[in-house]
């Protein structure tokens, strides 16, 4: 209210304070530049020196020059560690383990998403809530039980599921599954309903309802989802550190700092390398399809 | 209303044909319909989730061979344990500075990409948001490097500058301020992101009529921008708590709870305890912990979507 009548006040002087304000602007422009550039400065710093480091000899990272710069510049480390077959088996096993739960996941929550967006039925509130629940629970809650099950698991049934990289494919659901399932929820319901009534009418199954207009039409929602559930499947650290511990087993993340630091032994230049290619898929991905990707980020809530 | 006209206009075919199949007259009815899409997901959550976590409550009155039950008795010890005083500061610490600096530092990279002319927004959103893209266990390995004792890149350049070099993660407090600040990179892109798109949904016209009362900058962030992003600003804030406090992967990494346990939160601990000194139930007990942040946050967040939901 106060600040109204001041400025009544003052606007017999309008000539300026236009003249000031798009001065304002043209400043404020300048500092939102300068302070993006600090930012983005901030952000790039460790991923630029993974690169940095990737590209030196074991010489050169012990020595004591300018440790921001690279004097002889070699592609040993990545040779190195591409011919190496345990490296090739991690990223194998990490390739392997996102492609299936990707694949799970969408076989799951495409059809879960499309009954709870559109087919009310008996408890499909609840449910829904409860999917939303189920995301908001930690991996960090949940692996001890897990792996007590399936230790007990294996002596009732003879079946082993730890240290098998399979194992991955049962316990990464439980994270990508309830995060896709909401923001596909929110992408079905966005969907008019005249669109999926006429379908009805004219005869379609449920089901030809959902391959025929939802997943075509909420295309961009899949998308987002896929793109999900392949990062967060990537990046997984504490399920495959507690699940698996047989190299031939170990998928990208926990295969690296296994293998590569050996005691107090640190293995920088390698480190770096297999760090900087098992950042690559996701970075890949995000730099051709980021619409999409923030998209997915901002359609549910992610977590973060 | 609508969907009863359909229910009936979709079964009166099938009743000529109702001998012939059963059983795809059966999938036609939408709730069986219905009931056969979502198994799977009802399956995974009450068999994957639900069953564990209500099984970790029961390992938690477990002694460690897991063959008597102890009541209470980890709990007790626990609370008897320094250790744990420690886990539980540490995790509020870091928990709450993290979400914090990630929220403040989101919403002002977020107005300053807001500020910029549209055109090059995408740029800066793509770099700006690298950080949580690229997967925290690697992302943290770069950074444990460049904190690196003998060789740290920082502790290079404050060299350049007269700065004695730095313990980022040999001492107690420069580790605790290590370990938040990789938080801090890592999470707040997600914030930055979630902003933006609540920025760009203010319409236009609030802040038109702002300028025309002649509000100054910090007028228009206090009565306009902010209000308008109170439930996006809740909702993000709570998310971020729960899985900050959660975090495992970047203590692990950085400093796996040294220097003499002083990083430590729930997660990392648990591990610990539960997976390398075997002790499930005091694992189980010590992950339980993090259980009623989780509730406190989860209907705080549930209240706000459905405020949301009756809004819109």
């Amino acid at each position: 209210m106060t600040s109204t009548v001041v400025i009544d006040k003052a606007a017999p002087t309008r000539k300026v304070k236009y003249g000031s304000m798009s001065r304002d602007r043209t400043w404020a422009l300048r500092w939102s530049y300068f302070f993006l550039t600090l930012f983005a400065i901030f952000s790039l710093v460790p991923p630029l020196y993974m690169v940095i480091t990737s590209l030196k000899t074991s010489a050169e990272i012990s020595a004591a020059t300018n440790p921001w710069f690279v004097f002889h510049p070699t592609l040993s480390n990545y040779i190195e560690l591409l011919t190496s077959n345990q490296f090739l088996t991690f990223f194998r096993n990490s390739a392997l383990v996102s492609i299936f739960v990707v694949t799970i996941t969408m076989l799951i929550s495409v059809p879960a998403a499309f009954a709870l967006a559109r087919m009310r039925f008996w408890g499909s509130t609840i449910l829904a809530t409860g999917v939303f629940l189920t995301y908001l629970i930690p991996e960090t809650l949940l692996f001890l039980p897990l792996f007590k099950m399936f230790v007990v698991f294996g002596e009732l049934t003879g079946i082993q599921l730890i240290n098998k990289w399979y194992v991955l494919l049962i316990v990464y659901p439980t994270l990508t599954v309830p995060f896709c399932t909401w923001i596909m929820i929110g992408y079905f319901a966005s969907i008019p309903k005249e669109l999926d009534e006429a379908a009805i009418i004219d005869g379609a199954s449920w089901f030809q309802t959902l391959t025929r207009i939802f997943i075509p039409v909420a295309l961009p929602g899949l998308i987002a989802a896929t793109i999900f559930a392949f990062t967060v499947s990537w990046a997984q650290f504490l399920y495959p550190l507690v699940f698996t511990t047989s190299t031939d087993q170990l998928v990208l993340p926990v295969g690296i700092i296994t293998t590569l630091i050996k005691g107090d032994v640190f293995a920088w230049g390698q480190i770096m390398t297999g760090a900087l290619l098992g950042a690559a898929p996701p970075l890949i991905i995000y730099a051709f399809l980021m619409d999409y990707y923030i998209a997915g980020l901002t359609a549910g809530a992610t977590k973060g | 209303m609508a969907d009863v006209a359909i229910e009936r206009s979709s079964a009166a075919p099938p009743q000529t044909a109702r001998k012939r199949s059963s059983l795809r007259t059966a999938l036609k009815r939408k709730s069986t319909a219905a009931f056969l899409m979502t198994l799977p997901l009802i399956l995974l959550i009450s068999l994957l989730v639900i069953y564990p976590a209500f099984y970790s409550l029961h390992l938690a009155t477990l002694n460690k061979s897991m063959q008597r039950f102890v009541g209470f008795g980890n709990f007790q010890f626990l609370f008897k344990r320094e250790t744990f005083w420690l886990v539980v500061e540490q995790s509020c610490i870091f928990a709450i500075t993290a979400v914090v600096f990630k929220a403040l530092i989101g919403f002002i990279v977020a107005n300053f990409v807001h500020n910029i002319p549209a055109k090059g927004q995408r740029k800066w959103r793509g770099m700006l948001l690298v950080p949580w893209v690229i997967p925290p266990a690697m992302s943290t390995l770069a950074w444990l490097w460049l904190f690196d004792p003998s060789y740290s890149a920082f502790n290079y350049l404050l060299a350049g500058v007269g700065v004695d070099r730095i313990p980022w993660t040999g001492e107690t407090g420069w580790a605790r301020f290590s370990v938040i600040l990789v938080n801090i990179w890592f999470g707040a892109p997600f914030f930055m992101i979630m902003y933006l798109a609540s920025l760009k949904s203010v319409p236009d016209q609030l802040y038109e009529a702002a300028a025309i009362d002649g509000a100054n900058w910090w007028q228009r962030t206090w009565y306009v921008t902010l209000p308008m992003m109170r439930n996006i600003i809740a909702i993000t804030t709570l998310f971020s708590l729960i899985v900050t406090f959660a975090n495992f992967d970047i203590v692990r990494i950085l400093t796996s709870g040294g220097p003499l346990d002083h990083t430590h939160i729930f997660a990392t601990w648990a591990f610990r305890i539960g997976i390398e000194g075997s002790d499930i139930p005091l694992g189980a007990s010590v992950s339980l912990f993090m259980f009623p942040i989780l509730a406190i946050a989860a209907i705080f967040i549930l209240r706000d979507i459905n405020k949301r939901g009756n809004e819109a």
